[in-house]
């Protein structure tokens, strides 16, 4: 009987030496993602620094009437406009269809079954779909198949012609995937208890769904809607058929007039421009607009998402 | 080497096993935080060589969190905080100088639920070898079949050990994770309610297994099930919220605790 | 509290437990309604493929003439025409048909002679570029250069539609897109998944994603105004926008989709994996390489592939600082226009109905199938990989 002595080399537990594989691995993934963070950095301080001398509340509430190259009397207040406007009608179409979608799918939906596979499947290919091929939908089925159907042949196309409502409804689809994510997400993230709870009281399933489980979900649905929204307003593909105009002397009257959008101001002063170097200044303020508009959304969004998804592990 | 707090009874330095129980982890006054939480509570106990040493308490005790305080396992979450020393064969393990990743090739662990690789039952084993710098062919093999003989698993797996280990059994998962333990040969092995998933056959064989690798291996495990402590360890540690209620021979705790609160425990009145 | 048996009988019928969806209207109706409206997805990815189709058909069917040069029939014999012949000559729907008096159709009928007169008189005037053979085979063109084999050009004497300068153009830029995010997105997904520490990760994981809060029109610009420029003082090429420039700004769109997928399915691996590894003694990243990873693949593999979905669908980034010239070239350096940019620049312009419209149609059409099927595979994959892991943890 021995005392059992540690034997030293096979007890020690010192470092052996300097571990390259490792510090390497690290600071190279870790110098990835630092890169990345940095170029994000670098494109918001770019243009917050050549923008921010043009950006002023006159640039902001200014009309457009005067000459939209001239840097002393450019506004975006038309474009600004136009694009709430079409973010906006948009919204009431996505958010409603989003929502009862993602309702079917968490609530009513059987897991396996074909038709909640086709559903996601479907989903998940709305979301890949370039958003060029978009507006040609757009084009084909809104303006050409119901517009120009709801003309009927009368003289004046009123229907059948770009404007804010085909945008809209353009984006609407585009959109209804991010909708339905998130609003999916946080249906998920409500404790089966609290349905449970309801339905054994005695209330029905719609009765549950519309009294427990939406006002819950409420956080969800917003960062959906307000990520569809930061999406949409950004986008300028799928507009440039179904309702964008380079130019208009007045702002929209109605759902079917054209109307002068943010993004693709964007694209026509960077594009367009008939003296670069003068027109900069302009340019960089339009972009900044456009940034802050997109950019807070998507920070206010993310701030929403990440509640919820802390509130579902504290749920779990 | 024992000091403890007055709340303890002194250790037991019975021998059960031949030329067993030396003193070989040492923990002094530790104090685990996750946090504002206090988790451990001024543990301190000795752990002797080639004994098997349990650790019994209700859910949340802090058992679990006491045993991977050995592999340092715990600093993996970021709000941890430990104080207090603990001794593994006289050395410090927090200190300073101490490489985490060559602590951990000398201490094996099994966790709760078997979490083998989505790899062969081959490579499952070799992986841990091959971390060591074993690469030559013929001894990966020897180690292999040595390890899984070891585990009582070669004889049903030696014909498809290239095949995916998610293909076995509960039970056969975890002592292929046993074996994947064993494989580097460590001091120590911890194991963490190893048989808490298992059916009662798997369980058996698996104490059966513990049983066997005494004599090789100084083990400590955490177990809910006080007739397994009862079973297999040579010395039981109580653990009731965060603190050492008693550290004794297994024949003592079960038989005659010192302590009301370890005898309300393992005669079922609470817990 | 006793029930009499008429009593109990009542309550059962109450209840409802007995009665089908007649019992409860509204609940039946609410659920129909809610599954019929989430069916709209469906129906949406149908009709876009039915209605971008729709408008490409006739291409597809070869109803459409694009030559300069049509023989003409004369204008007195216009009555030995069926008016459905008639119709498809003069080119017009059946509804401006009929609208049309004999007269009229007279008058169209001699402009179309007199059309035919002037039209030029070389070898490729009366060819029909819109068949398949020009779309996709090589022409020498009796008004381009003799090397121009594969020509888009379709405003000109003749229109030429060969649609490789495009799917070059469109792969060039997707490739160094490819090249550039994927290595960066992926390492970062690593780093954040599985080396950072969680507070950082919290952090991290919304500031990478807030790269896809920028819209591609200002990617787009940034390309074209800011990048090109220095890009090109630094590698020091001849034309300023190429399929370099646009492929490194489509990369930054490209980045948070790779990096979120792959995160996402990095994160999915059980902490179980990582533990028994380190337990084994394998450092952090050992475990993240060896195990980690592979049991990620899947999900790793279906974010590239979804990756280069949103490349090749991306069209503002690429309309703005690619330079858009449609040459027939695999040097990365020359200016090129990719597929989407080329449906963004010439729709406006294309006469609507036309052969040019349609064609636009037609690749729009081919775009959506392969973004489709590139959705349906790492869809797929991303399923897989799901039942992969949730099965072994049983």
């Amino acid at each position: 009987m021995t005392p059992a002595a540690p034997q030293p080399a096979r007890l020690d537990f010192r470092s052996r030496g300097f571990d390259f594989a490792s510090f390497a691995f690290t600071s190279l993934t870790g110098l990835a993602t630092l890169f990345i963070l940095a170029i994000l950095a670098i494109i918001i301080a770019n243009i917050a620094w050549h923008g921010w001398s043009t950006f002023s509340w006159r640039f902001l509430t200014g009309s457009a009437d005067q000459d939209m190259f001239d840097v002393n009397k450019a506004g975006v207040l038309p474009m600004i406009i136009g694009t709430a406007l079409r973010v906006l009608v948009m919204t009431l179409f996505v958010v409603p269809i989003g929502v009862i979608t993602a309702i079917y799918l968490t609530e009513y939906a059987h897991s396996t079954a074909v038709t909640t596979r086709v559903i996601r499947g479907a989903v998940n290919n709305l979301a890949g779909v370039p958003s060029i091929v978009f507006g040609l939908f757009g084009l084909g089925f809104f303006i050409s198949f119901i517009g120009r159907g709801l003309d009927a042949g009368a003289a004046e196309p009123h229907w059948g012609k770009p404007a804010i409502l085909w945008a809209s409804l353009t984006l609407a689809v585009m959109t209804l995937p991010l909708v339905i994510v998130a609003t999916e997400e946080s249906l998920r993230a409500i404790t089966p208890g609290l349905r449970e709870a309801s339905l054994a009281l005695g209330a029905t399933k719609l009765e549950t769904i519309l009294k427990i489980v939406l006002p819950e979900a409420l956080p969800g649905i917003l960062t959906g809607g307000i990520l569809a929204v930061g999406r949409a307003g950004g986008e300028v593909a799928p507009i440039l058929f179904t309702g964008a105009a380079y130019y208009m002397r007045d702002l929209p009257h109605s759902l079917t007039d054209q109307f002068m959008d943010l993004g693709y101001h964007v694209f026509i002063l960077s594009t367009q421009s008939p003296d670069i170097e003068k027109t900069r200044p302009i340019l960089f303020a339009t972009v900044l607009a456009l940034l802050l508009l997109t950019l807070s959304l998507n920070l206010v969004a993310v701030i929403v998402r990440a509640r919820v998804r802390k509130k579902m592990r504290a749920g779990h | 080497m024992a000091a403890f707090s007055p709340t303890q009874v002194t250790l037991n330095t019975a021998k059960p096993t031949e030329g067993a129980g030396a003193p070989l982890i040492a923990s002094e006054g530790v104090n685990l935080h996750y946090g504002a939480t206090q988790a451990l509570k001024n543990i301190s106990l000795t752990i002797g060589e080639r004994h098997v040493t349990a650790f019994i308490g209700p859910s949340g005790c802090g058992k679990s969190t006491f045993l991977r305080c050995f592999n340092r396992m715990n600093d993996l979450i970021d709000s941890v905080r430990i104080t207090g020393s603990i001794k593994i064969g006289g050395q410090d393990i927090y200190s300073p100088d101490v490489d985490v990743i060559e602590l951990r090739k000398r201490i094996g662990m099994v966790f709760q639920r078997s979490n083998p690789f989505p790899k062969s039952i081959y490579d499952n084993i070799t992986y841990g070898l091959k971390l060591h710098g074993m690469t030559a062919k013929s001894e990966l093999d020897a180690t292999v079949e040595q390890s899984l003989r070891g585990a009582a698993l070669w004889d049903e797996v030696k014909d498809r050990l290239h095949t995916s280990a998610l293909g076995l059994s509960g039970g056969q998962q975890q002592r292929l994770c046993i074996a994947r333990a064993i494989a580097i040969k460590p001091e120590i092995l911890l194991m963490d309610e190893p048989a808490s998933a298992l059916d009662p056959i798997a369980t058996a064989k698996i104490e059966e297994l513990i049983l066997e690798l005494k004599r090789e291996f100084t083990i400590v495990i955490v177990t809910h099930n006080m007739q397994q402590a009862a079973r297999i360890s040579d010395q039981t540690a109580f653990f009731y919220l965060g603190e050492l209620i008693e550290f004794d021979t297994t024949a003592k705790i079960f038989t005659n605790p010192s302590k009301k609160q370890t005898e309300d425990y393992v005669t079922g009145r609470f817990g | 509290m006793t029930n009499t048996p008429a009593n109990a009988k009542r309550t059962v019928g109450w209840m409802g437990i007995h009665r089908g969806h007649k019992a409860r209207p509204v609940e039946w109706l609410a659920e129909k309604f809610i599954f019929l409206v989430s069916l709209t997805a469906i129906l949406m990815v149908f009709l876009i493929f039915v209605f971008v189709a729709r408008e490409a058909l006739p291409l597809v069917l070869g109803q459409m003439n694009s030559a300069a040069a049509r023989p003409a029939i004369p204008a007195k014999d216009m009555d030995k025409l069926k008016p459905a012949e008639l119709q498809e000559y003069l080119g017009l729907t059946p509804a401006e048909f009929k609208g049309l008096d004999k007269e009229a159709l007279q008058a169209l009928m001699e402009v179309r002679e007199e059309e035919a007169k002037e039209a030029p008189k070389d070898k490729d005037a009366k060819v029909n570029t819109t068949e398949w053979k020009y779309l996709f085979g090589a022409h020498e063109w009796s008004d381009s250069r003799p090397e121009d084999r594969h020509v888009w050009q379709p405003i000109g004497r003749i229109h030429k539609y060969n649609l490789w300068p495009l799917i070059i153009g469109s792969l060039k830029t997707t490739l160094v897109a490819l090249l550039f995010s994927v290595p960066l997105a992926l390492a970062a997904a690593i780093y954040v998944s599985q080396l950072s520490s969680p507070s950082l990760k919290e952090w991290l994981k919304p500031a990478i994603e807030m790269l896809s809060g920028v819209p591609s029109v200002v990617l787009g610009f940034f390309g074209l105004i800011v990048m090109a420029t220095f890009l090109q003082s630094v590698f020091g090429y001849q034309s300023r926008l190429n399929a370099f420039v646009a492929g490194i700004a489509l990369g930054l769109a490209v980045i948070p989709v790779v990096f979120s997928i792959a995160e996402d399915a990095l994160t999915s691996v059980p902490r179980s994996y990582t533990q028994a590894a380190l337990a084994l003694g394998a450092s952090k990243w050992q475990a993240a390489w060896q195990i980690v990873l592979p049991a990620a693949a899947p999900g790793v593999f279906a974010a590239v592939v979804l990756g280069f979905g949103r490349a090749i669908g991306e069209t503002m980034v690429v309309l703005m600082a690619s330079g858009n010239a449609s040459i027939m070239s695999w040097s990365l350096f020359d200016s090129t226009r990719s597929i989407t940019a080329t449906i963004a620049a010439e729709l406006a312009e294309a006469v609507f109905g036309g052969h040019h419209y349609r064609m636009l149609f037609l690749i729009g059409a081919m775009l959506f199938i392969v973004t489709f099927l590139t959705n349906l595979a790492g869809d797929l994959i991303m399923h897989r990989l799901k039942g992969r892991l949730e099965g072994k943890a049983k």
